[in-house]
Order: structure tokens, then C-alpha cells, then sequence
């Protein structure tokens, strides 16, 4: 059901199961022990970045099934994607499924757009469960956007590290602890920056409009969620959009926290501002969110993936760096 | 609207870059390269014996060499983070930029990966050193005569 402007209120939609596979970067970091497997080698066993990545994805996609304890052929669609160009890894993990698969881009808000698609699937075709599937990979990703892994040249401050992680989750009809409760769909805004080492404060006003949307839309205030997390705006990018919602009177307190400032140890791991890419929320939100939702820590949740819709060639000919971001609500069941 | 207001909390939320740490980090292990560079000529030249041409050649090899091996043992990107320009600037970023490029393809083959990328982030050394040595030596030759 469409509620307000952008957002959609969905009824009977349950988040089944969650998994997350990480790389050993992750692993080190102070929220290693949640997630389900991490690979200690960047290469996961593999000859490259991108066969490491599509490992990520099918190791992450085969913990959620067996999580949930249904077979394959009981997914009805996949949605999913990463970051490489024609979205690579997730078409070339998925041909080896026999099931209908929808691919798609936002950048680092892929994470919650495939979650609001596979939600909306349920909610209104009758599809009974829907998995979404995306990742990340340091190495693929500085390749694809930036430099050469090896390359010596000096990052700056406002540089995030892009996270090697896959997140799965499993989108279902039938009732389970967590439940799907709305969303809202952000807009493409461009902050006419134009530096790619300084990501995080180029997504800051997208998150910030997505949130100012979604609690217009529901007509609620930011205390009424015991979490409000956003996807990857780390050190920099979370003090702007603190900063532009107070321009808008919306006070956030404790409950806001960035996936990039909790994903690393930002004193003791060499990863400059923090962390970003789809995996960094999807490794923060499918773990440790996830268990403090089940453990009754948490009751209500809003997670924002804001995603840099960088790409290299657009800025070699002097255009901004856009920017998008959506929302998605989870709440425990009654 | 909201763009004005963006565009107001952005510009007061600029990051400081520590310019001038980061100078001084550069300026003394720049210094360090150029001196190792200077032993390894005196070594050769002096020490060896050398022609003063050969043992210029045999020193660049040695640095690039190095360079590259530090590279591919993935050492050289965390000293270029600390030295930033001091290693980017002398012959040791040229090599591992050629290094650097030509790791990140191998998996695309040797003609299409390596041999392809390898000049990918160097050529721009290369074609400003070829152009501003066409220009100086014409200079050069008009006012030599």
C-alpha cells in the first residue's frame, strides 16, 4: 500500500533468515564474531578478486538456505547485485540456480533496494519466498572505480575502505521473528561533489532526504526507531548528515549509527574513514542488528543504504557524483 | 532549496588535509630515495669501477627493481601511504605503477591483461615526457644554436 509521497507500507511480509560472509579484513574487525563465515585470505580460495566475490555470494546464499531450512527450488525469485560493471558477479553466481532472477544497480544502496523489490513481491504477487542477494569486494571494487590494489599513491582521510562481505536474506509470507514493515524510495540527488576518495559526504544529503521523506510519509518522529542505521557514510559523511537534518529540525540522538564506523576499528585497522560498499550494511545489519532484534534489544529498526552512483568515466568528464538512498523498516513481530 | 541548504552544510564540514605533515613526510622520504639512489651510484662507480653511463643504467635497474619487487609483495602501497609524493614522485612510483597495473590484469591474460594495462596509469609519465622533451630541446637548439 502506498503511504504518503514515496513509501510503501507492506503487510505479512517476514524477513525469514539472514546471512553474511566476510572477508578476513571484517573478520579482525569488532564485529567478527557475528558474522556466519569469513574467509581468512582475500582471495576466498580463489584465483581472483572476481571468482572471490562470487564465492562471497553462493557461500552466503547456501548458510541462508540451510539457516532456513528449504532447498533452493523453494525460492521463487532472487533479486540481486554488487557493484561491478554489468553487475558481473551476481549474474555469473546466479546461472548455476535454476530460479527467475531480477538484477539490480544502486550502488551501495543495492542492499535495501533488493530487500523493498523482494518485499513487494511477496506483498502483492503471492511469490512465497524471495531471496535477495548482494556483496561487495575491496578488491574488485578499487579496481573497478579507483586504482590498483597495489598501487602506491596516497589516500586521503575522507577515503572509505570498501568492505569484502555478502549479505543473503530470505524474504518470505510465512511469519517469522522479523517482520517487514515499510519502506521508502529515495531520489537520485546530486550534491555537485566530484571527489571519489570522499564518498561518505557525497551520500549524506541522499540519506538525509530519504529519512526526512520516510518520517513524513509515516508520520512519525526519529525516537519512535531504536535504530536508525545508515549503509556506509562513515566518519565524515555521518556528522554532515547529522548536520542536515538539524536544517531540517530532525534531532538525531543515540539511536543513529553508521555500518562504516562500526564495521572496522577505525584507531587500530588501516581504513581511513571507515568502512562502505553493499557489503559494510549488509554485514552490520544481517548479523549484529539482526541478533539485537531477536534478543528484544531492538524492536524497531530503519535501515538506509546510501549508495555513490559513481562512475569513473562521467567523472573524467567533470560531471558530480550523484547519490541515492532507500529505506527499509523492520519491526519484531508481535 | 534543499540543494542550497546541502551545499551549506557541506561547505562548513569541509575536511582539513594535513597538507603540510604530509609535505614533510614526502619531502624526507623522497630525500632518503634520492640518497639511496646516489650510494648505489657511488657503489658502482666508484667502489666497482664502473663507466658513469653503465652504472647510471644499473642503478635505475636496481631501483625499479626493488620497487617492483616491494609491489608484488604488497609492501609498497603501505610505504606510498605514509611518504605519499616521496615515493609517487621519483622512479619508484613509475615502476610501481607499471607493477601495480600489470598485477591487477594478470587475470585477463598476458596480451589482453598485462601487456594491455600495463602502461595504463604510467603512459601519462610517458607522453609528458616525451612531449616537454620535444619542446625543451627545440627550445634548446634555437637558442644554442
Amino acid at each position: 500500500m502506498v503511504k504518503g509521497k514515496a513509501s510503501i507500507k507492506f503487510n505479512n511480509v517476514y524477513l525469514r533468515t539472514t546471512a553474511t560472509v566476510s572477508g578476513p579484513r571484517e573478520k579482525k574487525g569488532p564485529l567478527g564474531d557475528t558474522f556466519d563465515y569469513s574467509y581468512m585470505d582475500a582471495y576466498c580460495e580463489c584465483e581472483n578478486w572476481e571468482q572471490a566475490e562470487m564465492k562471497l555470494q553462493s557461500k552466503a546464499m547456501g548458510i541462508a538456505l540451510e539457516k532456513a531450512g528449504i532447498t533452493s527450488d523453494e525460492i521463487d525469485v532472487i533479486v540481486g547485485g554488487d557493484l561491478n560493471n554489468q553487475i558481473a558477479i551476481t549474474n555469473y553466481n546466479i546461472r548455476k540456480f535454476d530460479i527467475p532472477f531480477l538484477g539490480i544497480y544502486s550502488a551501495c544502496a543495492t542492499s535495501v533496494e533488493a530487500m523493498i523489490i523482494a518485499a513487494l513481491l511477496i506483498d502483492k504477487s503471492g511469490f512465497d519466498n524471495v531471496l535477495t542477494v548482494t556483496s561487495s569486494h575491496n578488491s574488485t571494487s578499487e579496481r573497478q572505480f579507483r586504482y590498483p590494489t597495489e598501487y602506491g599513491g596516497q589516500k586521503p582521510n575522507s577515503m572509505t575502505s570498501t568492505a569484502t562481505g555478502a549479505g543473503v536474506s530470505i524474504i518470505s509470507k510465512s511469519a517469522a521473528p522479523i517482520k517487514i514493515t515499510g519502506a521508502t524510495i529515495g531520489k537520485v540527488i546530486d550534491p555537485s561533489l566530484f571527489d571519489s576518495q570522499d564518498m561518505g559526504r557525497t551520500m549524506a544529503p541522499a540519506a538525509a532526504n530519504v529519512l526526512k521523506q520516510h518520517l513524513e510519509d509515516f508520520g512519525r518522529d526519529v525516537d519512535d526507531y531504536d535504530l536508525i542505521l545508515t549503509g556506509d557514510l562513515s566518519k565524515y559523511g555521518s556528522i554532515v548528515f547529522r548536520e542536515i537534518l538539524k536544517e531540517f529540525n530532525i534531532i538525531v540522538k543515540n539511536n543513529y549509527k553508521d555500518a562504516g564506523n562500526l564495521l572496522y576499528d577505525t584507531e587500530k585497522q588501516e581504513v581511513f574513514a571507515g568502512g562502505s560498499g553493499i557489503g559494510c550494511i549488509s554485514l552490520v545489519a544481517f548479523s549484529s542488528v539482526i541478533e539485537k532484534m531477536k534478543s528484544g534489544l531492538y524492536s524497531r529498526v530503519l535501515l538506509i543504504a546510501t549508495g555513490a552512483l559513481l562512475n569513473p568515466i562521467m567523472v573524467a568528464q567533470n560531471e558530480s557524483i550523484p547519490a541515492v538512498a532507500h529505506a527499509i523498516v523492520l519491526e519484531r513481530s508481535k | 532549496m534543499e540543494k542550497q541548504i546541502y551545499n551549506k552544510v557541506l561547505e562548513n564540514n569541509k575536511i582539513k588535509r594535513p597538507i603540510l605533515k604530509n609535505a614533510i613526510k614526502a619531502f624526507i622520504v623522497g630525500g632518503l630515495i634520492c640518497l639511496i639512489g646516489e650510494l648505489i651510484l657511488y657503489l658502482f662507480k666508484d667502489v666497482i669501477e664502473l663507466k658513469e653511463d653503465d652504472s647510471k643504467t644499473l642503478m635505475y635497474i636496481v631501483v625499479v627493481g626493488v620497487s617492483a619487487i616491494l609491489t608484488g609483495i604488497g609492501v609498497f602501497d603501505k610505504i606510498g601511504q605514509f611518504s605519499g609524493a616521496g615515493t609517487v614522485i621519483p622512479i619508484t612510483g613509475f615502476s610501481n605503477s607499471m607493477t601495480s597495473s600489470a598485477l591487477e590484469s594478470k587475470s585477463e591474460g598476458i596480451i589482453l591483461g598485462i601487456m594491455t594495462n600495463m602502461f595504463k596509469l604510467a603512459g601519462a609519465v610517458i607522453v609528458a615526457g616525451v612531449v616537454s622533451a620535444f619542446i625543451f630541446s627545440t627550445i634548446i637548439y634555437f637558442f644554442r644554436g
